[in-house]
């Protein structure tokens, strides 16, 4: 019995992936041979929008970053949480209100919390 | 078809406990961003601890959320276990916190949240909820250790148990992944059938999730050779963490590995039964013998709690009830013992010394003989020596072993035993026999201190002289299993 050593219902996925990584390979290297090369130092540096470079692009960022990426998750999150619930409400009734109110009311105090802490204000 | 049936309003009145808790942990928050008052904050945990202690005993008991949440008499006892752990943390922190300048808020709201976690741990009767429990418990007490921001031991040992954890976390998931796909079911109770029932007891899959699933929870109660992190972390905490980390989230992570052991995979007993042995008797020799090289009590604690969590595994190595009703009696005795160790720890630490070297324990007795005596008798305890209750807890759980036919192993611990008097007598040989290096200042007594103390020595008198309650309390909880 093949099938007991060799998960064969995942051939089509390696398959897949083969397919996958030689057309990737295939297509650069033989476009090599097609496209016109004329490179000049303008075309050469990174591309940040149109505006010409200033720095090094590893520059070191504020920790304040971080706090505001953190609290974008937490309502990120609440907002995706938000979508699945609005379509199943009618199916859940009265008890999915009340544990979304939870849920909404525990956001709440978060933010409350990062308010007072000051982490809504830049220059503190 | 309706599949929600299980979830309604009314099995919430089976977490009462818990959301008393959950409340006290989000008021905690709001509390202290808008009132001053330090005092309160303490006050509040405390009397939410109690409240929830109450509840647990008048919490009707039951299955609740689709076989997910399990209230028995088991999950009783350990929620107790965790609650007492919290209460003596409470009234150990709020005059440690004032010496060591610590931000109370987001201390006892971490501190309420993690008890929380290990609530949901011991009632989790899926791997799921267990895991939920494990991650709620775990990343509040990540943060706790890490709350001495000033001190870099206190960094590196969140960071170090941030990154130990998560990777054990890692290896759990993986684990419940493998048993999931060779039983379809994280069920504990559907998962010892299925085992059975698809004759997986030999098969290969199978034992490495299991293997996986050991060793993250070997990971969580510090058993060798998965306790490298326990002995920096505990020493890098502040003394009231540390204390609470050797008590609670180890009782915690004890109830589900005797849950998973001994209601999910009994039947793998002949598979997992030598490795427990073997993590046992490791254990025991490696957290006595490197606590005899410690210079510091708190990281000679830390190996004793090590040391502890190796005893405690003879329980689960019984696999049965016996073993596991002997266990769970001695991590309650635990909690009391430990928790007046580190009570007179934290007493000695005030402005002029830390209380963590052995050193500031010379000639304690002549400066302080009240409290000199009391960490005698909290040290006899943890060795063992009859009469105190350090040696009922030990004794049912020797006796548990050779039951189950584990002779060799309980030899071993008898030797361990007597290896570890060694370094706890040295500390009586210092507080006894040693005169003072300095002129040691008489020790500041708090209310919440007294209070921890007392309430340590009514446990380990009360559970010396009168272990049959708490005992027939952890036999009969095993019934309902």
């Amino acid at each position: 019995m093949p099938g007991a050593f060799l998960p064969s219902e995942y051939l089509a996925i390696l398959m897949l992936l083969l397919v996958g990584i030689a057309f990737g390979v295939i297509t650069l290297w033989i476009g090599r041979y097609f496209r016109v090369q004329r490179p000049y130092f303008e075309k050469l540096v990174a591309y940040e929008s149109g505006n010409p470079p200033t720095e090094a692009p590893r520059m070191r960022f504020s920790v304040k970053f971080y706090t505001i990426a953190i609290l974008f998750i937490v309502f990120d999150v609440e907002a995706i949480f938000l979508y699945p619930w609005a379509l199943v409400y009618d199916k859940l009734g009265m008890f999915a209100l009340v544990e979304m109110f939870i849920f909404i009311i525990l956001l709440l105090v978060g933010f409350i919390y990062a308010w007072k802490k000051g982490n809504l204000q830049w220059d503190k | 078809m309706n599949t929600f049936s299980p979830f309604t309003l009314s099995s919430l009145s089976f977490l009462g406990p818990e959301l008393v808790l959950l409340s006290v942990g989000i008021l905690l928050i709001v509390v202290d961003l808008f009132f001053e008052n330090r005092l309160l904050l303490p006050w509040l945990t405390a009397a939410g601890t109690l409240v929830s202690l109450v509840l647990l005993f008048n919490s009707p008991s039951g299955i609740v959320f689709g076989y997910m949440y399990v209230v028995d008499a088991y999950s009783v006892f350990f929620k107790m276990v965790c609650l007492v752990g919290v209460l003596f943390t409470v009234l150990l922190s709020e005059r440690y916190l004032t010496t060591e300048k610590l931000r109370h808020g987001e201390y006892y709201s971490l501190l309420v949240f993690s008890t929380v976690g290990m609530m949901a741990m011991v009632s989790g009767g899926d791997l799921i909820v267990v895991y939920l429990g494990l991650e709620l418990m775990a990343l509040s007490v990540y943060c706790l250790v890490g709350l001495l921001k000033q001190d870099s031991r206190s960094n590196e040992a969140s960071l170090k148990y941030f990154l130990m954890g998560a990777f054990s976390t890692g290896l759990l998931l993986y684990g419940i992944s493998l048993i999931y796909g060779l039983t379809g079911t994280t069920d504990l109770s559907m998962l010892s059938q299925r085992v059975v029932s698809l004759d997986l007891i030999n098969n290969h899959a199978f034992l490495v999730g299991l293997g996986l699933v050991l060793v993250a929870f070997c990971f969580k109660v510090a058993a060798a050779p998965f306790h490298m992190w326990a002995p920096d972390v505990y020493e890098g905490a502040p003394s009231s963490i540390t204390a609470f980390m050797a008590v609670a989230p180890k009782a915690a992570a004890f109830a589900v590995l005797g849950r998973v052991l001994i209601m999910g995979f009994a039947d793998v007993h002949i598979h997992w039964g030598p490795i427990i042995a073997f993590l046992a008797v490791l254990t025991m020799a490696i957290g006595n013998i490197a606590a005899i090289a410690q210079k510091s009590l708190k990281r000679m604690l830390a190996y004793s709690s090590i040391a502890h969590a190796g005893y405690a595994l003879l329980g689960i190595l019984a696999g049965n009830n016996e073993g596991l009703s002997a266990t769970m009696n001695y991590l309650f005795i635990y909690a009391f013992m430990n928790m007046g160790a580190f009570a007179i720890l934290i007493l000695l630490c005030d402005n002029k010394r830390r209380g963590e070297q052995l050193d500031d324990y010379r000639g304690l007795a002549k400066t302080n003989p009240l409290v000199a005596a009391l960490m005698l008798v909290f040290l006899f305890s943890l060795v063992g020596l009859p009469p105190t209750a350090g040696f009922i807890g030990k004794f049912y759980l020797l006796v548990a072993a050779i039951h189950a036919g584990y002779i060799v192993t309980v030899v071993a611990a008898m030797i361990f035993s007597v290896i570890s008097a060694y370094y706890y007598l040295r500390v009586v040989r210092y507080m006894y026999f040693e005169n003072a290096v300095q002129e040691t200042a008489a020790v500041s007594i708090s209310p919440g201190m007294t209070a921890a103390l007392v309430l340590a020595m009514i446990g380990m008198i009360g559970m010396a002289t009168f272990p049959g309650p708490i005992l027939s309390f952890a036999g009969k909880s095993l019934i309902g299993f």
